[in-house]
């Protein structure tokens, strides 16, 4: 805070009313409302509800459907953060150094990051098409007969693969950013120290980039959690039936398809719940074991 | 030490392909026709259908109403793009300014409020927020599209970042020229804060153009369809269809990507500058 401040009676709160409103009508009263049914079982045909208390929540955690789906939420979630989080620091810590083309290479491989995930599944799902798609013929060539759409475990690569792939700017754009703010004479000074390059990348660049790499760590998981809803359902095209889905799909199945509003409800809250223990997972456990400079 | 160049440069080709090669093949499948890609593939070359194709897909009228052009898609885009991104800066920007340049009661409270809606996302709480927004009446409306995605803190914490490294002399130097909230604000802060309202104006208008589940739950009228929501449209149209459009579905999402990437590759270091700062 400003050691000089004004003051006003009534300045700041007119100052804050319109994002406060917003934030009241559009975040709080949604959030408790999704709180409040999910201890209710709505009636189907719109006549009232009743209190259920912890119902809903039991039958979402006790139905295998349900576990079958979050396991496969944490395998997908743990493999797209791997692999974009990889894929990107390799690239960014090749971009960082050569000496020649620079530049040209960061231009070329930051623009993806603004393909939107629906657009990236749209495409995904004409590369692996069944008559016409490039990977299925490739993948054909090793004798490997991929039916994305059809058969679960492809769909799963073929949704891991362009999840990935969108991702990847984002990691190497943080990464690269945080590369180049480690001080000149700090890399002098570790290559005269050290002549493998392997070895100071270990001892060196990735404890000085831990900040920038656990920020990642989180974003990605968020982003594998939520912000693949466009690519799975670009992907699965509303027949979820045989096909892989997160639980944030689910959810949205269920409350929009299935109508099942306590239920959707109820897988909110414990999604709400996840959310909540990974920020404070990444305020309190992450951060104190992390150097800073 | 040349060997190793050499290695770091065929790392970043091997990515650069990876990354840029699928746009290249469905821009340039665009241009070939419908039966083409279904005998030949997709295409690396100039298909030559470039002006028919892209023609009818911005103006012929397609859906179920039949009266939603990819022109009118693109406006609506726009409007969600361009509506997100200056509201999410003026709502941020005031907020920002009353919590670090005025002292009252409740500042804190407000803070804490605001913080916590980075705790959840949007897509948690889809249900009951299309409930709120069906009990407002405003599905199927351009308020009803934009705002409520204008209930996150993300901007006002890069704006409260940005204020707090606003030397504090020049706000003494103001009052003592006897500036009030009002013209400090308007003459002092946002003249200094131009790049800074750049950065975020790109990543939020990248973010808004993109938007998807929001927009497929609050638009049932295709009228109010944008280009990222209309996606899926083209595809359930394919279903059951002998020869599916496959160059038509391609056009439209070159379409759906183009201004983005446009945006991104032109500002990039405006975009960079919003990226990284804006998301700590």
């Amino acid at each position: 805070m400003k050691r000089v401040q004004f003051s006003s009676p009534f300045l700041p709160y007119l100052f804050l009313a319109p994002q406060m409103a917003i934030i009241f009508v559009f975040f709080y009263w949604p959030s408790i409302q999704a709180i409040q049914s999910s201890f209710y079982l709505e009636d189907p045909f719109g006549f009232g509800s009743t209190f259920v208390g912890l119902s809903n929540y039991s039958d979402a955690l006790g139905s295998v459907q349900y576990q079958s789906i979050a396991r496969f939420t944490v395998v997908f979630t743990a493999l797209v953060t791997f692999l974009s989080l990889g894929i990107g620091m390799l690239l960014a810590v090749k971009a960082d150094a050569v000496l020649k083309g620079s530049s040209t290479y960061k231009t070329l491989l930051i623009w993806v990051y603004a393909i939107a995930p629906p657009v990236a599944g749209l495409m995904g799902m004409m590369f692996f098409d069944q008559h016409i798609g490039p990977l299925v013929k490739f993948a054909a060539l090793f004798g490997w007969d991929m039916k994305v759409g059809l058969n679960y475990n492809d769909t799963a690569i073929a949704m891991i693969i362009v999840s990935v792939w969108k991702q990847i700017p984002y990691n190497f754009i943080f990464i690269l950013s945080g590369l180049q703010s480690i001080p000149a004479s700090v890399r002098e000074a570790a290559t005269i120290d050290c002549r493998s390059g392997f070895r100071r990348f270990w001892t060196m660049t990735l404890p000085l980039l831990a900040p920038t790499a656990f920020f990642l760590l989180i974003i990605n998981m968020t982003y594998a959690l939520f912000d693949t809803f466009g690519v799975i359902d670009v992907m699965v095209k509303d027949k979820a039936a045989n096909n892989p889905i997160t639980l944030v799909y689910k959810v949205y199945m269920d409350g929009f398809r299935g109508n099942d509003l306590g239920g959707s409800s109820a897988q909110s809250v414990i999604l709400m719940i996840v959310v909540f223990v990974l920020t404070i997972f990444q305020f309190r456990f992450i951060e104190r074991r992390v150097h800073y400079n | 030490m040349n060997r190793i160049r050499l290695f770091d440069h065929l790392v970043l080709m091997l990515g650069v392909f990876v990354m840029v090669a699928p746009v290249v093949v469905a821009f340039m499948t665009s241009t070939h026709d419908a039966a083409d890609i279904h005998r030949n593939g997709l295409s690396l070359t100039w298909g030559g259908n470039f002006a028919e194709t892209y023609n009818t897909v911005l103006t012929r009228k397609g859906g179920f109403t039949g009266e939603i052009t990819g022109a009118r898609m693109i406006w609506n885009s726009l409007i969600l793009g361009v509506g997100f991104a200056a509201g999410k800066i003026v709502l941020s920007m005031l907020a920002a300014y009353a919590i670090v340049y005025f002292r009252f009661r409740l500042g804190t409270l407000f803070f804490w409020m605001i913080f916590t809606t980075l705790l959840l996302p949007l897509e948690v709480r889809i249900v009951p927020s299309y409930e709120v927004m069906n009990k407002l009446s405003l599905t199927n409306t351009y308020t009803g599209l934009i705002v409520p995605l204008l209930a996150s803190a993300t901007g006002t914490f890069f704006f409260r970042q940005f204020f707090k490294s606003v030397p504090e002399e020049l706000l003494e130097a103001a009052r003592i020229d006897g500036a009030g909230p009002f013209k400090f604000f308007i003459d002092v802060l946002v003249p200094l804060s131009r790049t800074m309202i750049a950065a975020i104006f790109i990543i939020m208008f990248v973010y808004g153009w993109n938007q998807y589940l929001w927009p497929t739950l609050m638009t049932t009228d295709e009228r109010f369809f944008t280009l990222v929501r209309g996606i899926k449209q083209i595809l359930l149209v394919w279903v059951g269809s002998n020869i599916p459009d496959y160059n038509e579905a391609f056009a439209l999402a070159i379409l759906a990507m183009l201004p983005p990437v446009m945006i991104v590759l032109i500002f990039q270091r405006w975009f960079i500058k919003g990226l990284t700062e804006s998301d700590k």
